[in-house]
């Protein structure tokens, strides 16, 4: 499986392909840990924070939420202990950038955790790492280890008075505590059910303290921002989306893996066609998940021959988002209708329970599915999974219920002959792009 | 509403307060203090323990493991149930000693799940979700487990097993079957 960067310069990647990489050693070799000391050896924690302001970094879990600006809703006066959280729940269907970076890179984590907690204030910190992820829990506990022994972490780092903890945590399969509020939830150890936003995690999170959850590849990027500087880093990429973002391809091309392009990679079918390999046998590009399972799906045709730009405003206006990066690619040989069905089951089983309108509406929308799988879809069915799913989307206490919704609404919209073949058991017609009798 | 309502699975132990409370040897009380130890608050570690006590009574959390928890905790039973039932990692029923996990999101699914499938459960004689008589393998479909790039995979407890062919299924179960390859619980 391919791990590196096309169209820049490895960034987050360029010690993933070393021996011992994982290492204390060959991350100090290679430029580890030297962030942090320019940090402690002369930033305030508001430099921290302007720097990564500058840098344009945006979230990388899926949500793109400025990264800078979550950082300064922290109240410095608060009194209460301010926690960094780091999201290592990858559960989005498509992404497995995170799972690389912890396994090959785990130091350029911590450092980038450290540069944050000092900039917040933070003294404990916990990497909530998913269940099925143990060996790399397993990694990471010995990086931690290894980085207390070289005065990394723990008391008097680096020999100044900057005293902080970082401590492995794991869950135990649940998508929904990707979700940052959820997963405070399960971190104090209750069921993983979301939170009501305001207030939101920086003014009361964990334990009602201020706190700062950033996904994996949000933290690892710190580093070579503070190294770089802010501005440099934004530069990378284009003026809303600063710096490198890293991909997850997977699916019917030749070579998947996981991709650093710079943000704006010019453009998403050469990127397919050429740098992916192109497609597996020779076959026909069908449709693309570019940002994990939760975004619109898009249709060949709004790929090639349109200039696609690959970052925030690129992909809107292609018709779909950036998401977590989980690309997707599927040849001609892929039923639109069956693969909105494996996605909406993925939604049904992973929905908490905690709202009506997502807990009943995926129930409802797996139920349906299955009918039109039977062979007993009716004519008015696509409009029927539209209706259930106008009643899920912006009504549900959380985000899953929106990206539940969005697969389904999208390839009806974009793929209306898979379904029409479905529902009307070969019959019918597409109408005002619905599927009809 | 309907008649067609998702029933409520009824718990598969009774919800009676257990009269046992399990027992560890000192190597596992250091291996739970050490968890305690990273929080502020005691809850907070109840799923790495919760994986612990599934791990050290025979793969689920039986009576006495949970009243073991609750006492640990400070929480009570119905706490431990609370919490217990929302993870699809912790186990409140028995699994068999190898448990097969086969990844059956989009990117696995189009990339060759149906056929691992097929061939672990008719090798097995069991379909997924269910249980050898014997009581060494279980087989689920999961979801995603974040290895797109190397489909089609299945877990065996902890372990990845990635980029399967008909060839590695086989070899895999033969393993399993013969004791030469890890269950992957730790």
């Amino acid at each position: 499986m391919f791990i590196g960067a096309i169209g820049c310069e490895p960034l987050q990647l360029r010690r993933v392909l070393l021996e011992n990489s994982a290492s204390l050693d060959v991350y100090r070799a290679n430029g580890g840990y030297e962030a942090l000391r320019q940090v402690l050896n002369g930033m305030s924690p508001d430099d921290v924070i302007g720097e990564v302001k500058k840098s344009a970094l945006r979230g990388r879990g899926g949500a793109g939420f400025p990264t800078g600006m979550k950082w300064g809703f922290v109240p410095k006066d608060s009194p209460k202990p301010k926690y960094v959280v780091c999201n290592a729940d990858e559960s989005e269907p498509g992404t497995f950038k995170d799972r690389y970076l912890m396994e090959r890179d785990p130091h350029m984590l911590i450092e980038g955790m450290l540069i944050a907690a000092y900039a917040l204030g933070a003294r404990v910190n916990y990497i909530y790492t998913r269940g099925e992820y143990r060996y790399l829990i397993e990694i990471m506990d010995r990086a931690l280890e290894e980085a207390r022994a070289g005065g990394f972490l723990g008391e008097k780092i680096l020999g100044t008075d900057f005293n902080c903890e970082i401590y492995t945590h794991t869950g135990a399969g649940a998508y929904i505590c990707g979700e940052e509020t959820a997963l405070l939830n399960s971190l104090e150890g209750l069921r993983g059910h979301p939170r009501m936003k305001p207030p939101f995690p920086a003014v009361a999170g964990l334990y009602g303290c201020p706190t700062v959850v950033n996904n994996v590849e949000t933290l690892t990027a710190v580093p070579d921002i503070i190294r770089m500087g802010g501005e440099a880093w934004q530069k990378l990429g284009t003026e809303k989306s600063g710096g490198t973002k890293l991909w997850s391809v997977s699916g019917h091309v030749n070579r998947p893996g996981v991709y650093e392009l710079p943000m704006g990679y010019d453009d998403m079918e050469k990127f397919i066609h050429e740098d992916c390999r192109g497609m597996l046998g020779g076959r026909k590009l069908k449709a693309v998940i570019p940002g994990g399972s939760s975004v619109y799906i898009m249709p060949a045709k709004d790929i090639e021959g349109k200039d696609v730009r690959m970052d925030y405003e690129g992909l809107v206006a292609a018709g779909s988002m950036v998401g977590s990066g989980g690309f997707i690619v599927m040849d001609e040989t892929v039923d639109v209708f069956e693969s909105t069905k494996n996605l909406t089951e993925f939604y049904k089983h992973e929905s908490c329970g905690w709202c009506t309108p997502c807990r009943e509406g995926t129930d409802w929308l797996v139920k349906v599915f299955k009918r039109i799988e039977k062979g007993e879809g009716r004519p008015d069915d696509a409009q029927l999974l539209l209706d259930i799913v106008d009643n899920i989307e912006g009504k549900s206490f959380c985000p899953l219920g929106d990206a539940a919704s969005w697969p389904i609404q999208s390839a009806i919209k974009k793929f209306p002959e898979d379904f029409r073949r479905k529902v009307t058991n070969g019959g019918g017609h597409v109408k005002d792009g619905l599927p009809t009798a | 509403m309907s008649q067609q309502f998702t029933p409520n699975n009824p718990l598969p132990q009774e919800a009676k307060v257990p009269q046992e409370i399990a027992v560890f040897s000192p190597e596992v009380e250091a291996e739970i203090d050490g968890h305690l130890a990273k929080y502020p608050v005691r809850r907070s570690a109840i799923l790495p323990l919760m994986f612990i006590v599934q791990r050290e009574r025979g793969g689920y959390l039986d009576p006495p493991g949970v009243a073991y928890l609750a006492d640990r905790l400070g929480v009570r039973i119905t706490d431990i149930w609370e919490v217990a039932t929302f993870y699809s990692m912790i186990n409140t029923e028995p699994v068999g000693k190898y448990h097969l996990q086969i990844c059956k999101t989009l990117s696995c699914k189009i990339m060759g799940e149906p056929r691992v499938t097929e061939r672990v459960c008719s090798r097995l004689g069991i379909r997924p979700g269910e249980t050898t008589p014997d009581g060494q393998f279980s087989v689920s479909l999961v979801e995603c487990l974040g290895s797109c790039g190397t489909a089609p995979m299945m877990q065996v407890g902890f372990d990845y097993y990635e980029n399967l062919t008909d060839e590695k299924v086989d070899e895999i179960l033969d393993k399993c079957q013969s004791g030469e390859l890890s269950n992957g619980v730790r």
